[in-house]
């Protein structure tokens, strides 16, 4: 090793002389990689630190208990289960718990509601317990006030949403009941940030309508008890609407709430990590092009080719770990910032609310570091086996371009990478993740790329043999022609961008598009109601005098639920509604057998649960497993992790139960909307709080969440094309400038400095159009993985491609732009240095 | 009759250039330790590819290249990478100095290659900047140097490990005829003070004057020039 040291000497002159020479150029690449690393980095923490505090709210609300059985809907299961748990060998204690959507007027937002008995809870969710205000608080969590039927306890955040203090009175609607209720104390052991109401059981069960009912049980196993055998034995005397949940599959259902978008998100912020390797890229091919003389001198003076490569991968992995470094702390600060500013929420919806403290993740900010090193080290390494193939004895006479035009470059290893890339675009996702997507895109993308310089000359080619009047555009020609690598090099980083953009672009369009096409479908009517989820909705006489209100000419009720199919999968919405083929978007249909009870699943229920049209599945509906028949496919936005809808009428038939919390109303011609939600507001049950909305107001509110949702996509979208872009700009600067010597030659002849400075611009023009078209073209296909792979693995849900013209063909011309005026006006400055001195310089 | 073996030993040598047009064919020589031979030739002639071959960069068609008694037919391209490290000195015409390393570091390089420890290397780089003209001059960088001070360096560089073989190519090609001829000059004595052999190649007769021997090269080989 001591032996080795002066060699590292060596290497260390040179790259330290390299970057004392061009210190900008390791800046720019270093951070590159450092927007990189910090981008990816603080997306990933701001959603683990989301995700933390989510799953916290969720454990708060279930408390400490190791088990538990749920209801696999709202609707919950019956009582009599409580007993048969509780005597189970294994099962040291059972607290049973009733679970409502909670609301008051003038609340912000629902309250979780739960119904507890004190003595039981306390041995196995003591979180849950409260502490009584002021005579009570002397006695302890179990005073007289935990006992109390009109007391309830509520948490900071509850309090707060609630705009009551102990000691207020309170009207809590839940389960369509409104109960007066006087606030008897405050819950010090639930989490910052969560509404959360507890109340005696018996008081909940007795005042909501829920006697006889349970939502879940919560158990605590004996020590030492065989936590599988005691699993086996209660999942024996589940009935069909119960579950077995425990912590580890309530947090795999947390994860997998957000998990697809997560990763998306991860992906998308690793974008401009990529960029920021192609800036690397560019930046080591134009060093080591500059410096292929001196390549040549080392290895004449005795250096191995392995330590030349050595030597250039050694500059990367510099460039990188700063870069790295820099990026971690950038991104800490960004992910702090974020939390700060905007909470958890990065636009998807799914931590909305949630106010995470940062979280830092040593692990994931060490894998950022490494793929920050090996992006850096990745782009270096083509530059650094360029820089070890050199033939010292032709370098020395620094012919210049090292290709011969003449040479057809290799496209195989570029069609290889295609053709890998299409293929992994088949395979399937790996754990609900579109591993193999990702890769096909990453493929497809180098592919691409690798294509340039044989694009490049297949493009430019015909260039040569133009003849054109002006002698600056014929030299811009010649020169295009006759140095293929520095144009594909400097094509490398607009193909990236441009592609990257356009693929994007083209998706985000065409899920715009197609879930604009989809409100249309599915908002047809002319104006809809929905009651506030806690108050029950509309009874059947409601129903009945809501529909002969003046002005309508049909009112369709509909209500929704949710199942929980899976401990492990987030719940399935139920929407309960009158068929209608016109407002269902279907995808595929089967027709039902006679006496067979139809449901229609939503695209992503069919993905999630592998349900086909045809096909007989049971769903525990109406408490019991029922059998139906799947009558059809069709296209849902709306509800990612899945949704089956139900007949009306057979919903009522199997339940019993006829309420509503919503309704469409198509209006009588000529009536007008404001009449017509007048009329229907006085015919409204006393106290059931109603919204009305238009379908226009519907649509541009889904429309803003869509987009709120693609902000943060966007913006990540926009730092990738910059980095990309500064990418060009350095590239295309550089190689100009490295051309000082061509420019005073060309003085020398007599070339004026306008005709090399429109010679340049021709260049940056003629190669920003070459890049964007192969971009584009390279772009569209990639767009078709994210459309047709990517997405329906990730969400589960298709859509139609949809181009955004007018946005390609502004970037386009951006692009072109930018190339142009980059050549320009490096070229400008090129010229200012002193021609005749620039012809003799010797390197 | 040189006693003792000599350090260049080149047999039968033949190479062509793409294309097929031969260069020079049945090429012998022998070069010992203190002699300086120069070898002249019309541009074009093979005197560069001759260097190359000697140097390990480009392959023969036929013959034999000894350094030392080493055949570098028999070696890979570590060995021979190796062996212009340990024992080849270079001179070029474009002087080809890193202009991003201090005169001291470009001189200490190829002691630096050797695994000579820095500050031992930066101390007979010193010397031989001294050696050269250039004394007090290792911390500036090649911009602040005309043409025939980047010479010096070269030369200062070439002969820093103490090389057996030196080989120099048109080493004045780029000076003007009074700065050549100080460089030459200084050439000369270096190499005769270092005791090395040394192969000039060169266009120049006032070059070439400098030398002990000076052969001629030609398509059948080299040959002696007399009177010159």
């Amino acid at each position: 090793m001591a032996a080795d040291r002066p060699r590292a000497l060596a290497a260390r002159w040179m790259i330290l002389g390299e970057w004392r020479a061009h210190p900008m150029r390791a800046v720019t690449a270093a951070v590159a990689i450092a927007v990189g690393v910090a981008l990816g980095l603080a997306v990933h923490l701001v959603n683990a630190s989301a995700l933390n505090e989510f799953s916290q709210a969720v454990s708060t609300v279930n408390g400490d208990a190791e088990l538990q059985v749920r209801g696999v809907s709202p609707a919950g299961f019956d009582e009599a289960l409580y007993p048969t748990l509780a005597r189970l060998p294994g099962v040291a204690a059972t607290s049973p718990v009733v679970e409502l959507e909670a609301g008051a007027k003038g609340a912000d937002g629902p309250v979780t509601l739960i119904g507890l008995d004190v003595l039981r809870a306390a041995h196995v969710t003591p979180s849950l317990l409260g502490r009584p205000s002021g005579a009570d608080a002397a006695h302890g969590p179990t005073s007289e006030a935990a006992f109390d039927d009109n007391a309830v306890l509520l948490s900071r955040a509850a309090l707060d949403a609630l705009q009551v203090k102990p000691g207020d009175r309170l009207d809590l609607t839940a389960a369509g009941r409104t109960v007066p209720l006087a606030v008897a104390g405050t819950l010090p052991g639930v989490a910052e940030g969560q509404q959360i109401a507890v109340m005696d059981i018996a008081a909940a069960q007795w005042r909501f309508g829920q006697i006889g009912k349970l939502q879940r049980i919560d158990l605590r196993l004996e020590q030492g008890a065989d936590a599988g055998r005691v699993r086996a034995a209660i999942a024996r005397v589940l009935p069909a609407d119960a579950q077995l949940v425990s912590r580890e599959s309530e947090a795999r259902r947390s994860d997998a709430l957000s998990r697809a978008y997560r990763v998306n998100l991860d992906m998308l912020a690793l974008m401009a990590l990529l960029t920021g390797g192609f800036l690397v890229y560019s930046a080591q091919s134009l060093a080591v092009a500059r410096r292929r003389a001196q390549f040549a001198l080392l290895r004449v003076l005795g250096v191995r080719r392995r330590a030349l490569l050595g030597q250039v991968l050694a500059e990367g992995a510099v460039v990188g770990l700063a870069g790295g470094v820099a990026g971690l702390g950038l991104g800490l600060a960004l992910a702090s910032g974020v939390l700060a500013l905007l909470g958890g929420d990065l636009g998807g919806g799914y931590f909305g609310g949630v106010e995470p403290e940062l979280v830092f993740a040593p692990g994931a900010a060490l894998v950022f570091l490494v793929l920050g090193l090996l992006t850096a080290m990745g782009g270096s390494l083509i530059p650094a086996r360029e820089a070890a193939r050199a033939q010292p004895a032709v370098a020395l006479k620094n012919v210049g371009d090292s290709v011969d035009p003449r040479v057809a470059p290799r496209i195989w290893p570029s069609l290889l990478l295609l053709a890998v890339g299409a293929a992994a675009a088949f395979a399937p996702a790996v754990g609900g993740i579109p591993l193999f997507g990702y890769g096909a895109m990453a493929l497809l993308l180098a592919g691409g790329v690798a294509a340039m310089p044989w694009i490049a000359r297949t493009m430019l080619t015909p260039l040569q043999r133009v003849r054109v009047a002006g002698a600056a555009v014929d030299l811009a020609f010649k020169r295009l022609w006759g140095a293929p690598s520095q144009a594909a090099v400097a094509l490398c980083g607009i193909v990236a961008s441009t592609s990257l953009m356009v693929a994007m672009a083209v998706m985000v369009s065409s899920f715009r598009g197609s879930v604009d096409d989809w409100l249309g479908q599915v908002l047809a009517d002319d104006l809809y109601v929905r009651a506030e989820a806690s108050g029950g909705g509309f009874d059947p006489a409601t129903q009945a005098a809501l529909a002969r209100t003046p002005g309508v000419a049909r009112m369709v009720f509909q209500t929704s639920t949710s199942l929980r199919l899976s401990p492990d999968q987030p719940p399935l919405a139920v929407l309960i509604r009158p068929f209608d083929a016109r407002r269902m978007p279907m995808i595929d249909s089967a027709t039902p057998p006679a006496g067979a009870t139809p449901v229609w699943v939503s695209e992503p229920a069919a993905w999630l649960y592998g349900w086909k049209p045809g096909q007989s599945i049971t769903l525990p509906i109406s408490g019991q497993a029922a059998p139906f028949f799947v009558a059809g496919v069709w296209r849902d936005y709306s509800n990612q992790h899945g949704a089956v809808s139900l007949d009306s009428a057979d919903y009522t038939r199997l339940t019993g139960d006829a309420f509503r919390a919503g309704a469409a109303v198509e209006l009588a011609p000529g009536a007008k909307p404001e009449t017509v939600i007048a009329a229907l507001r006085a015919r409204m049950p006393p106290g059931l709080s109603v919204d009305f909305a238009e379908p226009k107001t519907l649509r541009a509110f889904a429309l803003r969440l869509f987009d709120r949702s693609f902000a943060v996509t966007y913006g990540l979208e926009a730092i990738a094309i910059l980095v990309g872009l500064a990418g060009v700009a350095a590239t295309i600067s550089a190689q100009t400038l490295a051309r000082t010597k061509e420019f005073g030659m060309l003085r020398h002849l007599g070339v004026t400095r306008s005709q090399i400075v429109a010679m340049l611009a021709t260049e940056g023009a003629v190669l920003g159009a070459v890049g964007v078209l192969a971009g584009i073209g390279l772009g569209l296909v990639m767009s078709q993985v994210l459309i047709h792979v990517v997405n329906p693995q990730s969400f589960h849900w298709t859509m139609e491609t949809q181009l955004p013209w007018t946005l390609l063909a502004s970037v386009a011309a951006a692009l072109v732009a930018a190339a142009a005026g980059t050549a320009l006006l490096a070229g400008r400055r090129a010229l200012s240095a002193d021609a005749v001195r620039a012809v003799r310089e010797d390197w | 009759m040189a006693a003792e073996s000599p350090i260049l030993s080149l047999r039968s040598l033949a190479k062509s250039v793409p294309g097929g047009r031969v260069l020079f064919e049945g090429l012998d020589l022998d070069l010992a330790a203190g002699e300086f031979v120069a070898v002249m030739g019309e541009s074009g002639v093979g005197k560069s590819t001759l260097l190359n071959l000697i140097a390990g960069l480009d392959g023969a068609d036929a013959g034999q290249v000894a350094i030392d008694g080493v055949g570098l037919e028999t070696l890979d391209d570590d060995a021979r990478t190796g062996l212009r490290r340990d024992r080849i000195g270079f001179v070029f015409q474009a002087f080809h100095i890193l202009p991003h390393l201090t005169l001291g570091q470009n001189v200490a390089l190829p002691l630096v290659l050797q695994r000579a420890p820095g500050a031992e290397a930066l101390a007979r780089a010193g010397d031989m900047l001294d050696a050269v003209g250039l004394p007090g001059r290792a911390g500036d960088f090649p911009h602040q140097l005309s043409g025939g001070e980047m010479q010096r360096v070269a030369i200062a560089r070439a002969l820093a490990h103490r090389p057996g073989l030196i080989l120099a190519d048109e080493p004045t090609g780029n000076l003007d005829p009074e700065t050549a001829g100080r460089v030459l000059e200084l050439f000369a004595a270096q190499v005769r003070q270092s005791g090395a052999a040394a192969l000039l190649v060169t266009h120049s007769d006032v070059a070439a004057a400098a030398a002990d021997r000076v052969l001629t090269l030609t398509r059948t080989g080299l040959v002696e020039r007399h009177g010159g």
